[in-house]
């Protein structure tokens, strides 16, 4: 086992949203897949120019694991204020890894609409897909041993950690 | 004994009554129904949990309302469904209730939604199932006799949680045929479960269960006395079909003494909510005019029944 070095969850933000000044549609919608990627879309919709609505979602249905794990314990509503068809959307979450919640996240925006284009934001690519998904902008590139999950975590303040813990079965970022 | 609905791993196998079902289940059941609420606003109203299950509706007793809400959930999860009428078919030709059921099995059913006039029929298949090593296979109890009706009382909660939020703090009054009614048997068990201090029922005499305090509800036979201080008030459906013998005068008597109208529903709390669990019986249990009243949340109890069934439905296909 390798202990990972963990970059700053703020900077690597900063760094994210760099990469994604002036190369995302100037109206792109920003959606969130809960948790972290929800915490991290209304804080880039705030660091970014211009207007990016911000909605937010929740992959449970959609899952691929269902069938071995059930539904889990807490879901979330996925709320999306804005018309998917036709719009520019950029997909967020906090750790690219398998990929198998991304492709959940896109196979449940089809069910509210034809978008125009998704992109894919991560703060955090740890490699290891299991899936051909890779993300448009990344804040980091990590190498992390399989048995460890990459967790972001957000203070009452708001500000953004991120954390390793020993992962819970298969992880499935 | 373990709960039959429960696995060896505490989780929910079936759903067959709310009785002894324990709070942080019900609690979770009510917890998953609210995204599916979401899901049937979307453009498509379907989500892929179920897909390439098969789900029977196995009723043995009519109800078109509760089959169609149910076909619509399990539609929606992306189940096949398939509706059996078996009232007037099999068993009229003598097959047994377990030799049915053994016969959809071998065609590959995942999950059985059972209504029966008799008491106790959904447990009778689940512990067939069970004693036959197919436990994978589910039993929703969508209503036994007089015993229980667990999927509406858990859209009763929901709907309750929904607009009065803290279940600790409400006074909830259940009126009219209690007899009869697997509604207020579920209900009741599952408003205690989750702390209401105070379930009243209200009714004659004739149409209460014998005992029916030691369910732990207060008893009201002046319906003007039992909804004061009302935060919840849930009319019952007079049920003209199962009464056998002179229970009541008349129909127009009982509403004159039970039937809740606009003057009556002013003793409650003015935020007061109005249930039914439908069909409605206009001017025998309910007026129109509170019906279809700003207080009614009769036609919202229907929305949230699909949510609760989808949420219960994807809940035991998981487990």
């Amino acid at each position: 086992m390798t202990s990972a070095i963990l970059p700053d969850a703020e900077a690597t933000l900063a760094v994210l949203a760099d990469k994604m000044r002036g190369a995302i549609a100037h109206d792109a919608r920003l959606i969130g897949i809960y948790s972290g990627g929800a915490w991290l879309a209304e804080r880039l919709a705030g660091m970014l120019d211009g207007e990016h609505p911000v909605g937010y979602i929740d992959v449970s249905f959609y899952r691929d694991d269902y069938a071995q794990k059930g539904l889990r314990a807490k879901l979330e509503t996925t709320t999306l204020p804005f018309e998917v068809a036709g719009s520019r959307i950029v997909l967020v979450d906090d750790v690219l890894y398998t990929g198998r919640s991304v492709r959940a996240a896109i196979n449940e925006l089809f069910d509210y609409g034809r978008p125009e284009a998704i992109e894919l934001a991560v703060l955090i690519d740890r490699g290891g897909r299991e899936l051909p998904i890779e993300a448009t902008y990344v804040g980091a590139r990590l190498a992390v041993a399989r048995d460890l999950s990459i967790v972001l975590q957000r203070h009452l303040d708001g500000g953004l950690e991120l954390s390793v813990e020993q992962a819970g079965g298969a992880a499935g970022a | 004994m373990r709960n039959p609905q429960l696995n060896a791993a505490g989780r929910l196998q079936h759903l067959l009554t709310l009785e002894e079902l324990p709070a942080d289940i019900v609690n979770r059941i009510l917890d998953t129904a609210v995204p599916f609420v979401s899901v049937a606003e979307r453009d498509v109203k379907k989500v892929p949990l179920l897909r390439g299950k098969t789900v029977f509706n196995l009723f043995f007793e009519n109800s078109t309302r509760t089959r169609t809400t149910f076909e619509i959930a399990a539609k929606r999860l992306s189940a096949d469904v398939i509706n059996l009428n078996i009232g007037v078919s099999s068993t009229t030709k003598g097959e047994t209730l377990l030799d049915t059921v053994d016969n959809l099995v071998a065609m590959n059913a995942d999950m059985f939604i059972v209504r029966h006039g008799q008491s106790g029929a959904p447990h009778l298949i689940a512990q067939h199932l069970s004693a036959t090593g197919r436990a994978h296979i589910h039993v929703v109890n969508a209503g036994d006799g007089r015993h229980g009706h667990p999927t509406q009382g858990l859209l009763d909660l929901f709907t309750i949680r929904h607009y009065k939020h803290d279940f600790r703090r409400l006074t909830v009054a259940i009126v009219g045929d209690v007899l009869h009614s697997r509604v207020a048997r579920s209900l009741i068990h599952g408003l205690t479960t989750l702390g209401t201090p105070e379930v009243r029922v209200i009714a004659p005499q004739t149409l209460l269960p014998t005992a029916v305090e030691s369910l732990g509800v207060h008893v009201y036979h002046d319906m003007r006395a039992g909804l004061s201080g009302c935060d919840v008030v849930v009319m019952l459906r007079l049920q003209n079909e199962r009464m056998k013998g002179s229970l009541l005068p008349s129909a127009g008597e009982f509403f004159k003494h039970y039937g809740l109208t606009a003057e009556k529903l002013q003793l409650a709390k003015p935020d007061a909510i109005v249930m039914h669990p439908g069909p409605m019986n206009r001017g025998v249990e309910i007026d129109s005019a509170v019906a279809d009243g700003k207080h009614s949340v009769i036609l919202p109890q229907v929305t949230f029944g699909i949510a609760v069934r989808m949420a219960v439905m994807s809940m035991l296909a998981g487990n």
